[in-house]
């Protein structure tokens, strides 16, 4: 028997991440020499995923979820903090360095009607990534690789669907074929933008059991960033929320949604509507919207709509504690480890 | 006789070379006043086109046929001149896409004043003062009705457009994925919004969803369609704990709860083409429960208890095999 003598190490691990949008000036602006102002999208956002383990990054819009992700793609430049990929740094390299690793992050969007080329034929679409990056070997092996991917996202007998155009398939057959698309470069992470969101209702569980069985059998990892609270809880493992450009609560799926710890966390949950209608528990409707980002609130960034604010959140920013007694669950509160009252 | 009374509706669409969609096959539906009710079902279910049809505003390629009747009154017929009056001054609508149900170039409160001036129910200072407190009822201050639909955020577009759907006092509100396009908790607003308006007035509320849960939140009763037609109607409780059509159990095991322990299941296969004859049951084909009698014969939708009906083959057998 080995002796597991440190944590192995994470597929990811983002420190600090702090990305910003500067705010147009306009020409009248400049002339008066108005103040440059930035949108504060992801304000220090700490993460880390562990190879086959699937992260749920939840949150309303606008409160940072999908520049995060564009952050690790590095899509957009972060301003500070660090990202590691299985252990190399991607933040500070160049794009054509960044250009071999960028096959093994690869990312699913929320509309399958927007990213797939209407042009394209199945085949084509799923072949294209490795002509790009030059991966896959000859044309035959391709072919190999392709079928194999449409077999690993239940399109199958792949004939049937190689020869098909995307207005030919279902939401869902599209959104597996973007899955596939990606799957025949080997990627490490899979970032899945509200990957279901869009489809049916019938066939969403059937996507999400893709990606599950994927990250279970094949050693990739997923963050899956979505607005669904109910769907986080059933397939990830870890659920991160935010609110405002940080994370304010993070922890394994079950044990965030059974024991919320920060306020916002508990309102967001309370409003998820309930399958069953004798579910009659209390609503915690939070009144208006998350404040501007460009001028977030001092202290607590949750404190003006927070319902149990008080003096000491209008000028202490909390940091991730650890909730006692819960080692994986930490969340952004003072009221976190104090007395209930 | 109720509120709003939907009588063997059937909608077709005309296709090329003379073939023909048959989009809704027959809905029958009853609304009494301050009654909140859930039309739910998959995309290409029929369930937009029922409600549209209802207001007169399908294409001049779709044919109609049944009746809507309104306080005992017919309010769609072939003529147009049938619907007009009764459109948005009885029967209105919100629209799943806020920003695309409001004119980006006109004011809010020029938008809610408009419906007003053409149905004659107020005009000049009136409306406007009338426009304001029908924001102040969704939750804007009246000044911001100056405003345009780009400088609102995704919900006050929605209040925004309640407000729009609330200004001739209309008694019915169909909503079409009213909140489809919102984070969950400006959903919550809306919804708690919806429930308040529909019991302070006495509306009555048609709420078109995918959704089971926001109907669950929202109405006592649902209609689940497939395939152009209801297949179960009943309340939304027994929907959820004794359901009597195999489609209505498994859209509920295709939706996640957040505390549900059970694995989420997809239901296999696609709805049938509505561009030929439907033969036995529409669903037989993605059924588990599916036998020898649904192939050949269309299940009716029948009464199979108090207040509920469903349209399975699976009611008739011996209690025990039930769905």
């Amino acid at each position: 028997m080995n002796t597991v003598v440190s944590e192995p190490r994470p597929l990811l691990e983002v420190r600090d991440l702090v990305t910003r949008f500067p705010v147009r000036r306009g020409i009248l602006g400049t002339l008066a020499r108005a103040p440059r102002r930035a949108v504060h999208a992801v304000e220090g956002v700490s993460l880390s995923i562990g190879a086959g383990e699937m992260l749920a990054l939840v949150g309303e819009s606008g409160c940072g979820k999908t520049t995060v992700a564009q952050s690790i793609l590095r899509l957009v430049d972060p301003v500070s903090g660090t990202i590691d990929l299985d252990g190399r740094r991607l933040t500070g390299l160049s794009q054509r360095q960044l250009r071999p690793i960028r096959r093994t992050v690869q990312m699913i969007y929320q509309d399958p009607y927007e990213s797939l080329d209407p042009r394209f034929r199945v085949r084509h679409a799923i072949e294209e990534p490795m002509l790009i990056h030059r991966f896959g070997g000859d044309r035959a092996e391709r072919e190999r690789r392709v079928a194999e991917a449409l077999t690993r996202v239940e399109l199958t007998p792949p004939q049937m669907f190689l020869d098909r155009y995307p207005h030919e398939l279902s939401g869902g057959q599209r959104q597996r074929v973007a899955i596939a698309a990606s799957l025949v470069l080997d990627p490490s992470l899979l970032v899945a933008d509200e990957p279901v969101s869009m489809l049916d209702v019938s066939v969403r569980a059937g996507v999400l059991r893709i990606l599950d069985d994927l990250r279970r059998t094949g050693d990739m990892s997923v963050l899956m960033i979505t607005h669904d609270l109910s769907t986080a809880a059933h397939f990830a493992d870890r659920i991160a929320v935010m609110y405002l450009g940080r994370i304010v609560e993070e922890g394994p799926a079950r044990v965030v949604v059974r024991r919320p710890q920060h306020p916002y966390t508990k309102a967001l949950l309370s409003v998820v509507p309930k399958r069953d209608p004798r579910d009659r528990s209390e609503l915690q409707v939070l009144t208006g919207e998350p404040p501007n980002p460009v001028a977030p609130p001092s202290g607590c960034r949750f404190h003006p709509r927070c319902p149990v604010a008080l003096d000491e959140c209008r000028v202490t920013d909390p940091a991730l504690r650890t909730v006692p007694g819960e080692p994986d669950h930490r969340a952004a509160c003072v009221l976190v480890g104090a007395p209930q009252a | 006789m109720s509120l709003l009374e939907v009588r063997d509706l059937h909608v077709w669409f005309d296709l090329p070379e003379g073939r023909q969609l048959h989009a809704v096959q027959g809905v029958n539906l009853d609304l009494d006043a301050g009654e909140r009710i859930g039309l739910v079902g998959e995309s290409g279910c029929g369930k937009t086109t029922t409600i549209l049809a209802m207001l007169g505003l399908l294409p001049p390629s779709a044919t109609v046929a049944g009746d809507v009747r309104l306080d005992g009154t017919s309010v769609v017929a072939d003529e147009e001149e049938a619907t007009r009056p009764h459109r948005w001054k009885d029967i209105s609508m919100v629209f799943q896409g806020a920003m695309n149900a409001l004119n980006p170039v006109k004011t809010i409160e020029a938008q809610i004043v408009e419906p007003m001036t053409l149905h004659g129910t107020a005009e000049g200072s009136a409306a406007k003062k009338r426009a304001g407190e029908l924001l102040e009822m969704v939750g804007i201050t009246a000044g911001a009705g100056a405003r345009y639909p780009h400088e609102f955020s995704g919900g006050m577009r929605q209040r925004a457009a309640l407000a729009m759907a609330l200004a001739c006092g209309p008694k019915v509100l169909l909503a079409d994925e009213p909140t489809t396009a919102l984070d969950v908790m400006v959903q919550a607003q809306i919804l708690e919004l919806l429930t308040e308006l529909t019991r302070d007035l006495g509306l009555a509320l048609i709420l078109v969803t995918h959704d089971l849960p926001v109907v669950a939140q929202v109405c006592e009763r649902a209609a689940v369609m497939y395939a152009g037609e209801i297949v179960e109607s009943a309340s939304l409780d027994d929907l959820y704990h004794s359901p009597g059509h195999p489609y209505t159990r498994l859209l509920f095991a295709a939706t996640p709860d957040l505390y549900g322990e059970e694995a989420v299941l997809s239901i296999p296969g696609a709805p049938p083409r509505l561009d030929r004859d439907i033969v036995g049951c529409p669903f037989r084909e993605r059924c588990d429960r599916a036998f020898d009698r649904c192939r050949v014969e269309r299940p009716v939708l029948r009464e199979v208890g108090d207040l509920r009906a469903a349209a399975c083959h699976l009611n008739d057998e011996p209690v025990g095999s039930r769905t």
